[in-house]
């Protein structure tokens, strides 16, 4: 016999594991136990399998690696006693899982265990089978678990039942086999079977509409029936859970007339008068009868409507939410979360209840009131509900705080009755939790702040005063760096002060010393200091006497590490020095922002889903909802006709405002008005939200990677600092860059499998065929080459292109081979695209497409949605 | 349905974990960290449950054991609690009054206990008098087959004399 496993017992090793002073003494145990088991695996030895095993088990529970005891349990499953495989079993269930391969080798022992004859070896089986079996498993025994449903002894009908849970789950085609056993299940007296059968016809009813529709019209009296007795029975000491005779069966009962009464007025019918004894006669000063109330109230308020009932609920549901236990309490916001669709009113009564929930010192509570209040904000109660949350903002949790301003503004964007009153109370939380806000709330911010004219030099002061005391809120410090960029004058010059407002002097070195401390606050990351940059450009041209202090400041960035920076310095420096005439014109201030469009972005899944113009204006209601026209028309004459990077005022200007350094995945072709207005309003907006491109840089990468203009070294330059923050998406782009410059461009790769080509688009005077290729190895990513066709008989000129995606594809659009589209078909107009799928292989690709051309100079648009994609892609 | 049990005790070691949804071995060891970080460090007075990962983990402490079953977010919490406390009283009544080093030594009896009660997620036996019958009825099979070995062991022993 082996030296090493003849020595220790269980126990032995349990005690020498626990006498361990230290983890290092643990592992040592643990190391030579492990030896001594892998020695007796590999001579085979039988005798002390199972207690090796146990050992295993007790090592894996303590975190080691144990995956080489998986055999081991396999060989005691497929010993004939009963010891052996009843450890063999455990260790199936504890050492592995329904995905790994040695799951399948067990599969036959199991279809002879399930048809032992000694009864506890079949239960053994179901055990097993019903807590890891896999989809392919549960096809292969599913008939022998069938047949247990009848098995004679109850024990068995109750594993075989559960085991019947797992299996349709798996495989929800077999759930019909499973009805007509499982209904029978349902008139059984043993509480076994009986509370597994409820179960599994409850997972039935759920799989299958038909297996719902036969235990609804079969069954339901009978459930109803099983309910009564069960509330009204005596005494029975071995189902008795205080005072209760079997809450579990309580629960699972009310929880399958829960889904049998949802949407059947006459089975809903039926259930009322047990459900109102039951929510009338529980007892509430135990767990048990609470966790009855409350499943009680969850059918009440499911089922279909009977006013009665409903009152009752809300009543106990009131009961709840004054109780001192918090777990009570926190089932009552539960549940009152799920009341507020059926009865918003009376969940109303309770608001300041759940209001001093939100404060309470137990996070789960907190995190459940919070989103119910979240749901009872309407207009008529927003401000109240508002200051409340902002006044606790101040001395919540930080790891609380999150989530609270994440609720605050969206409740104050969704319901704010006029904007000073947004800006105020957005301004409280930037200044109180600046550093918890996510990037999406200051960006909307600056669009309603631009929107709302009359009110920007009140919101720069306000901006101004909040800064000289919070300051170290990031968000808070950017918003006003922005702000002072833009309506600097306002600051100073106290343009457009309103009654309620407190004087204030600002002088022109104030405002510029508040962009200089942003500037050079440690804290302040790459977006703050290059927007405090552009600031500062914009605020020299609105006060020329600050020039000197503002060059100096900007100077002292030329030589900075970071690249974006050190860009901005240059530039900016060159343009305060040499360009004094053009700088006014180049830093106006920003046209006002889109609301609409901003908003249909950030709730955008599929931009377009309807069309900018028709978007709902939400949340501010004197907010004009502006057409996002201009800004594509300001896209289009900056753009149009792919100029040379940074050789006109407009490209510059998107240079300046530009601020995306997010490394983001740079993937619209500006050469293109590629994507519509929305892009270019965030472009605008300098947010550094990643899926947006910082345009003129981007030109250098479509036109070099199209190799179809001359690229000058300044352009090689370029690219190669841009290949700093491309990154994965435009794939190898920036090195074909470089190599682009010197050489003609690499040949095409070698395309993956073909695609059939498809008519995306047809009208009467145009059609757009794509047709697909993939490089191998990279299946998420499309290329698609566009051709367009004119049917008409006149040519089309300035024809342009433009595509939108939803947010989990990514668009890459390369420069048209050219803007005159031919009359009848006498030649075509291609264009490349290449899409990224991050949902490949689960959605499908989707495109918004709108061509515009001028036909006899008279601008045409054509718009349409493709969605004839093929699935594979 | 229930997704896995564990049983932690106070010094965060793990005495009991059963998973009833498919957990890769890497999951389930991260799993237990962050709960039992998350669990232990809760107070005394706090509401039994925790939201993690759309999931919902209810857990009692006994002595110094914690107890926890991680749920359905719209399962019911009232009654997982009372889950909990039935299979405590079973264990309680199988060693007479039960104490962690109980759950140490005779760890796959804990296991075994459970398996009877849950399965499948699901709830499988609510009657402790039942749960122990069977359970006694397993063991008197261990001890048929222990003494069927050694008066195996004794035949062939004296046969070889």
């Amino acid at each position: 016999m082996n030296p090493f496993s003849s020595g220790t017992r269980l126990r032995d090793m349990i005690r020498a594991i626990r006498a361990s002073k230290t983890a290092a003494e643990e592992r040592a145990v643990v190391r030579k136990e492990c030896a001594a088991i892998r020695a007796a695996i590999n001579e085979n030895d039988q005798d002390y399998r199972h207690r090796n095993l146990a050992k295993l088990m007790f090592i894996h529970m303590l975190g080691y690696p144990t995956h080489f005891g998986q055999m081991e349990c396999l060989k005691l499953i497929a010993s004939p006693g009963f010891p052996e495989k009843r450890i063999g079993y455990l260790g199936l269930m504890l050492l592995l899982d329904e995905r790994q391969e040695v799951l399948m080798l067990v599969t036959n022992s199991l279809k002879q265990d399930l048809n032992h004859t000694n009864q506890y070896i079949v239960g053994l089986a179901l055990c097993a089978l019903g807590n890891i079996c896999s989809a392919e498993m549960a096809r292969d025994l599913a008939p022998e678990v069938e047949r247990l449903l009848q098995f004679r002894d109850p024990n068995i009908r109750k594993k075989a039942a559960l085991c019947s849970i797992r299996i349709i789950k798996k495989v929800p085609d077999l759930a019909e086999n499973f009805i007509n056993s499982a209904t029978a299940l349902l008139r059984e007296k043993h509480h076994g079977v009986l509370i597994t059968g409820v179960q599994l016809c409850t997972d039935l009813c759920k799989i299958s509409p038909e297996a719902l529709e036969h235990v609804r019209k079969k069954c339901t009296d009978v459930l109803v029936r099983t309910l009564r007795d069960l509330a009204n029975s005596p005494y029975s000491p071995e189902y008795d859970i205080a005072g209760i005779t079997d809450p579990f069966l309580h629960i699972r009962l009310l929880k399958l007339l829960r889904v049998l009464g949802e949407g059947d007025a006459d089975a809903s019918d039926s259930m009322n008068d047990i459900l109102a004894q039951v929510a009338t006669k529980t007892e509430s000063n135990k767990v048990a009868g609470n966790a009855i109330l409350y499943e009680c109230v969850q059918t009440i308020m499911s089922i279909e409507d009977n006013g009665g009932l409903r009152v009752l609920a809300i009543n106990s549901l009131g009961r709840f939410l004054s109780n001192r236990d918090n777990n009570i309490r926190y089932v009552a916001l539960n549940m009152l979360m799920k009341a507020v669709t059926a009865d918003g009113q009376a969940v109303q009564r309770h608001r300041a209840t759940i209001l001093e929930c939100v404060k309470d010192s137990d996070a789960s509570i907190r995190k459940r009131a919070l989103e119910l209040v979240y749901v009872l904000v309407n207009e008529t109660n927003v401000k109240p509900l508002a200051k409340e949350l902002i006044d606790y903002l101040e001395v919540s949790e930080n790891d609380f705080r999150g989530d609270l301003t994440a609720k605050i503004c969206s409740i104050v964007s969704k319901f704010s009755p006029e904007k000073i009153w947004y800006i105020d109370q957005m301004l409280k939380v930037l200044s109180e939790a600046g550093n918890y806000v996510k990037d999406e709330v200051w960006h909307a911010l600056i669009v309603v702040i631009t929107n709302a004219t009359e009110l920007h030099g009140y919101t720069v002061r306000a901006l101004y005063r909040a800064f000289q005391t919070s300051a170290e809120q990031e968000s808070l410090v950017r918003v006003t760096v922005w702000c002072i960029g833009e309506y600097g004058d306002l600051l100073v010059n106290n343009v457009g002060m309103l009654d309620i407002e407190d004087p204030i002097t600002v002088t022109e070195s104030d405002a510029v010393d508040v962009l200089e401390i942003a500037i050079k606050r440690h804290e302040s990351d790459l977006t703050t200091k290059a927007m405090a940059l552009v600031a500062l450009l914009k605020f020299s041209s609105r006060f020329p006497s600050c020039s000197e202090r503002i060059k100096e400041i900007i100077v002292q960035f030329k030589g900075n590490l970071m690249l974006e920076l050190q860009q901005r310095a240059i530039e900016f420096n060159s343009i305060l020095a040499k360009h004094q005439n053009i700088r006014s014109t180049l830093v106006e201030r920003m046209p006002v922002l889109d609301e609409a469009t901003f908003i249909g972005r950030k709730a955008g899944s599929l931009p377009g889903a309807a069309s900018t113009t028709t978007m709902p204006s939400v949340g501010i209601p004197n907010g004009e909802a502006k057409p996002a026209a201009p800004l594509i028309d300001l896209l289009d004459l900056s753009s149009d006709d792919a100029p040379a990077p940074s050789s006109s005022g407009g490209d510059l200007l998107h240079d300046l405002l530009g601020v995306d350094l997010s490394p983001a995945p740079q993937q619209s072709g500006a050469g293109q008005p590629s994507k519509s207005g929305t892009d270019v309003l965030l472009d605008l907006l300098s947010v550094g939200s990643p899926a947006q491109s910082s345009s003129s840089t981007v030109d250098i990468l479509s036109s070099n990677t199209n190799g179809k203009s001359p690229v000058s070294p300044l352009d090689d330059i370029s690219s190669l600092s841009l290949s700093s923050r491309a990154n994965s998406n435009a794939g190898a782009a920036p090195m074909m860059d470089l190599l682009d410059g010197f050489g003609p461009s690499p040949s095409k790769e070698n395309n993956g499998p073909v695609y059939p080509s498809i008519t995306a688009y047809e009208s009467s005077s145009l059609r757009l065929t794509f047709s697909f290729s993939k490089q191998p190895g990279n299946p998420e990513t499309t290329n698609i080459q566009a051709t367009f066709t004119n049917l008409s008989s006149t040519v089309y000129t300035d024809f342009v292109f433009q595509a939108a995606v939803p947010k989990f594809l990514q668009l890459h659009l390369d420069p048209a081979s050219s803007n005159t589209l031919p009359a009848a078909g006498n030649g075509s107009v291609t264009q490349s695209l290449k899409v990224t799928n991050s949902q490949h292989g689960k959605k499908n690709l989707v495109m918004r497409i709108r061509i515009a051309y001028k036909l006899n100079g008279k601008d045409t648009l054509e718009e349409g949605q493709i969605n004839n994609f093929p699935r594979e892609l | 349905m229930i997704h896995f049990v564990l049983l932690i005790s106070r010094q965060g070691k793990v005495r009991l974990t059963k998973w009833y949804s498919p957990y890769s071995q890497k999951e389930r060891s991260k799993v237990i960290r962050e709960l039992s970080s998350e669990i232990l460090s809760r107070g005394p007075k706090l509401c039994n449950f925790v939201e993690w990962r759309g999931f919902k983990v209810v857990y009692k402490r006994y002595a110094s054991l914690y107890f926890c079953i991680c749920n359905d977010q719209d399962d019911n919490e009232l009654e997982t609690l009372s889950i909990i406390h039935h299979y405590v009283e079973t264990l309680d009544r199988y060693f007479g009054s039960v104490c962690e080093l109980d759950l140490i030594f005779n760890f796959h009896k804990a296991y075994f206990i459970l398996d009877e009660i849950l399965l499948a997620g699901e709830m499988q036996e609510t009657s402790k008098r039942t749960t122990l019958r069977l359970i006694a009825a397993q063991e008197e099979l261990l001890e048929a087959a222990k003494e069927e070995a050694s008066s195996l062991s004794s035949i062939i022993a004296q046969a070889t004399k």
